[in-house]
């Protein structure tokens, strides 16, 4: 049988960012009572690798510093699933 | 004949605009599909234009850097080959990493629309070569994510190496030093948010984007 890996990756903006999903999804905390609830907004990818678990992180780490995350602006990290 | 390549990516949408100003300056314009690679030596210039190139999904302008037609841009641009992005076009250079930094949601929270007058902070002889130092354009903007960023230290070589081509003079977007504009280190890849070719007849409300081809 192939092999098969998934690999979700959590991409967050950096602090210095603005990011403005996760200001106004504060806002709308704020309207309902929560105040002092703070949110930031980042990004889930699920990606189905056809290698073994070893070999898809080394192929995630990649993948998400070539296309999935702009290290200037956010961050990631790796996890199996 | 001058023969100038423009780029065209699902979603982009200046890309007639910026044809007809390359035919009005009087050199052959040729579009470049995003799936083909294309022979660079053909041409003597390449625009990258405006628009929401694979519907900005990812990040603007990420997927667009990682097409088949950026790879023959590369090489064109490490040849010393002129390439103008503009909008769009910006996002997928930094994206590419042929300019450095990134453009990112405005300040405000708010898509603009509208003149933005701009100060040219350093020349550039490939593009508005006529354009001096000091000098005020105006031209029409229209981005989201147009706010200028680098880390302090990519910021500082941006400085240091006279790569700032323009800057807003009321910075609408948040933009770091106001950057609207920016150059690579040899200064044949530029590239700026303003549309000129949105601003070359007087029935446009100006006409200062006329010369930056």
């Amino acid at each position: 049988m192939a092999e098969r890996t998934r690999i979700g990756v959590k991409i967050m903006p950096r602090e210095v960012i603005l990011d403005t999903q996760g200001r106004a999804i504060e806002q709308t905390l704020k309207l309902n009572g929560l105040p002092e609830a703070s949110c930031r907004v980042g990004r889930f990818v699920e990606l189905d690798l056809q290698v073994s678990s070893e070999k898809a992180k080394v192929q995630a780490e990649e993948i998400a510093n070539k296309l999935l995350c702009n290290p200037l602006i956010e961050t990631f990290e790796i996890k199996e699933l | 004949m001058t023969k100038v390549g423009v780029l065209r990516f699902p979603g982009t949408n200046c890309d007639r605009d910026v044809f007809s100003w390359v035919e009005a300056r009087g050199f052959e314009a040729e579009y470049l599909w995003h799936l083909d690679l294309f022979e660079e030596k053909k041409y003597d210039l390449l625009v990258v234009p405006g628009g929401f190139s694979y519907g900005d999904y990812l990040r603007s302008g990420a997927l667009a850097a990682l097409s088949p037609a950026m790879k023959s841009l590369r090489r064109f641009a490490s040849a010393g080959g002129p390439v103008l992005g503009i909008c769009n076009g910006f996002q997928i250079l930094c994206e590419s990493h042929l300019l450095p930094g990134a453009l990112v949601k405005n300040e405000g929270r708010r898509f603009v629309d509208d003149w933005s007058e701009l100060e040219v902070v350093n020349e550039n002889s490939k593009f508005g070569a006529q354009f001096k130092k000091g000098q005020h354009l105006k031209l029409p903007i229209a981005h989201g994510d147009g706010r200028f960023y680098a880390p302090a230290d990519e910021l500082k070589k941006i400085y240091d190496q006279n790569q700032v081509w323009l800057r807003y003079v009321n910075n609408h977007n948040g933009s770091l030093g106001g950057i609207a504009g920016i150059m690579n280190e040899k200064k044949n890849v530029a590239a700026l948010m303003p549309h000129p070719e949105r601003a070359i007849y007087p029935w446009m409300g100006g006409q200062d984007g006329w010369g930056f081809l």
